[in-house]
């Protein structure tokens, strides 16, 4: 008896040996800094020991009159709304006309896979500032047909779009997803519904759709994380300009700890961030029950969080 | 199956659509032998000579620090996250898959809603941190995390679970017979067959901490720590706006490591992100 507690008692203390260096990791770089983020938002920390308690009031002063604030709100739920969408459209669509048998596959996935491997790099952030430049890629091209382009980076109607398609572009990664889960839909599916005479269409809308929802929901969501936080594109290309069109949230979070060092306020705007991102998950997660189909009733098959 | 012959016209849409995908890359690796007038105002992609001077005027763009500095720094701090992360990481998964232990459920959950977690949230409590720890214009603040499996080590950690689970179990006991301890079976038997899947974590940790312009922005304030992302944001601050053709040169050198990985593990990324369905 009391050796078979000493042998589990070993074994507990082994488990934990080997998660602590995640679980020490956790504590101390993620739960702490969490926790203390909820304090440093209500501050008006500025990197100095002098600094009050403040309640509410980064908040009221966020919601009540920072403009730059809700621009940045608007033009981030902006990119959201618009590359998330066309990036899963455009992803799957390839990812469907791959999908159909045909040769020399993993030649055009290495292709198409190619922007994302290094859409996030500064070095592709300066090619993107130099094909939307005046006198870049785009310009020259439209100019073949006598259109007179425009600094499309500069021009505070174009720069939020140029962004977008910077997002776009790397559909490499969602599309790999989509491509796995293609797989996965019985061929004889198709078989069966095409002999009772079902056009493609029908094809797509009752079977390819409802059999894949699950990683459509999973791309949604991981993509709808991940761009909310957008930085990198938006610092190097238009430095969140012009006129505050690309100031995504990150980036004004950035500017206002670390140029302004208003830090406690900055927390705040992180705050907002953070609830959007988990307001936006939640509704996600509820509006699946609706669309998300899941092949058996214990969602196995699905591909679940 | 289709015929070759109606299969064609699939074929040459899908080659002009892949050729527009990479034609901003091909454009940036030929740019970079143009002299700026040619970059400009131009659509055809060969430069008409090769000015390889380019490269030269980029390699030494900042002053007093050619870019073999940060290319080593880079190197430098994405191989320190990769064994980090390695470490870390496996560790952790052989513990969740394999070792049970009190709470080991709470943990788990943790671990998946960390997946997801926007870190954005935490950087100015981290920084804090580490300004008070004295890390400040050092790699440790990105280094050390690493270690404790913090660089996207929950990603990783699932991964490798995923991997180990399957792994027959039958092997575990088999070993426990024999008189081997767990620590030993992890070294000497679990660890080689996690090749593959240790190869793909190390690949993911080198490509997203050489990119992780923001950690850079944040940490490292001395040019000769600069990493290769500060460094092309330095020069495009700079100078880069007068000498494009340079500026292409270098941001083309800077994304050589990141293609030849993928070139050469394309397997591994293709497995990677379809088997976990994860980002990438």
């Amino acid at each position: 008896m009391n050796a078979k507690r000493i042998r589990r008692l070993k074994e507990y203390s082994l488990g934990y040996m080997f998660i602590l260096p995640w679980l020490a990791g956790f504590l101390a770089f993620m739960l702490w800094p969490f926790i203390y983020s909820f304090y440093l938002a209500l501050t008006d920390y500025r990197f100095s020991a002098d600094y009050s308690f403040v309640g509410f009031g980064n908040f009221a002063e966020l919601f009540a009159s920072d403009e730059r604030f809700h621009k940045s709100l608007w033009v981030t739920t902006k990119l959201v709304l618009l590359a998330v969408p066309l990036k899963l459209a455009f992803s799957l669509g390839i990812a469907m006309v791959l999908n159909k048998g045909i040769s020399g596959l993993s030649f055009y996935r290495t292709v198409y896979y190619l922007p994302s491997i290094i859409g996030g790099s500064v070095a592709v952030a300066i090619m993107w500032m130099q094909i939307f430049g005046r006198g870049g890629l785009i310009n020259v091209f439209l100019q073949m047909f006598g259109i007179q382009g425009k600094d499309w980076i500069f021009n505070p109607d174009s720069a939020l779009y140029t962004i977008v398609i910077l997002m776009v572009w790397q559909f490499g990664s969602t599309m790999l997803i989509f491509l796995a889960g293609l797989k996965q839909v019985p061929k004889e599916m198709y078989e069966a519904v095409s002999l009772d005479g079902a056009g493609r269409w029908k094809q797509f809308r009752h079977i390819t759709l409802p059999l894949i929802s699950p990683v459509i929901f999973f791309n949604l969501i991981m993509q709808t994380i991940q761009t909310f936080q957008t930085f990198t594109q938006g610092y190097v290309i238009t430095k969140g300009g012009p006129v505050d069109e690309t100031l995504f949230m990150v980036i004004y979070i950035y500017q206002q700890a670390f140029s302004s060092l208003n830090m406690g306020y900055a927390q705040a705007i992180s705050w907002v961030l953070l609830v959007i991102i988990g307001f936006a998950t939640v509704i996600h997660f509820i509006a699946s029950r609706y669309w998300v189909h899941y092949e058996d009733s214990d969602g196995k098959k699905g591909r679940r969080l | 199956m289709m015929t070759r012959w109606t299969a064609l016209p699939k074929h040459i849409a899908l080659s002009a659509f892949g050729f527009i995908m990479i034609y901003p890359v091909l454009w940036l690796f030929f740019g970079s032998f143009k002299k700026n007038d040619e970059i400009f105002g131009n659509a055809s992609l060969l430069p008409s000579t090769l000015h390889w001077s380019n490269y030269y005027d980029g390699w030494f763009a900042i002053n007093e620090l050619p870019f073999h500095i940060f290319f080593g720094n880079s190197f430098l701090l994405s191989i320190a996250i990769l064994l980090g992360s390695l470490f870390s990481c496996s560790l952790a998964a052989y513990g969740f898959a394999r070792i049970n232990f009190p709470l080991k459920g709470v943990w788990f959950a943790v671990l998946m809603v960390t997946i997801m977690f926007p870190k954005q949230i935490i950087i100015i409590p981290q920084f804090l941190m580490f300004a008070e720890l004295d890390w400040l214009n050092s790699y440790l603040p990105m280094i050390v995390p690493a270690w404790l499996g913090e660089f996207n080590g929950a990603f990783f950690i699932f991964l490798l679970i995923q991997f180990i689970r399957g792994i027959p179990l039958e092997l575990d006991e088999a070993a426990v017979v024999d008189g081997a301890g767990k620590v030993r079976f992890f070294l000497l038997i679990m660890l080689p067959l996690l090749k593959p899947a240790l190869f793909t974590i190390s690949i993911f940790a080198f490509m997203w901490s050489w990119d992780d312009f923001l950690s850079h922005l944040l940490y490292i304030n001395s040019v000769e720590l600069y990493p290769v992302t500060l460094a092309l944001n330095m020069f495009l601050d700079n100078t880069g706006k007068t000498n494009w053709g340079a500026m292409f040169s270098v941001s083309f050198l800077s994304i050589v490591p990141l293609l030849l990985i993928f070139f050469f593990a394309q397997k591994h990324f293709v497995e990677g992100i379809s088997t976990t369905g994860l980002k990438g």
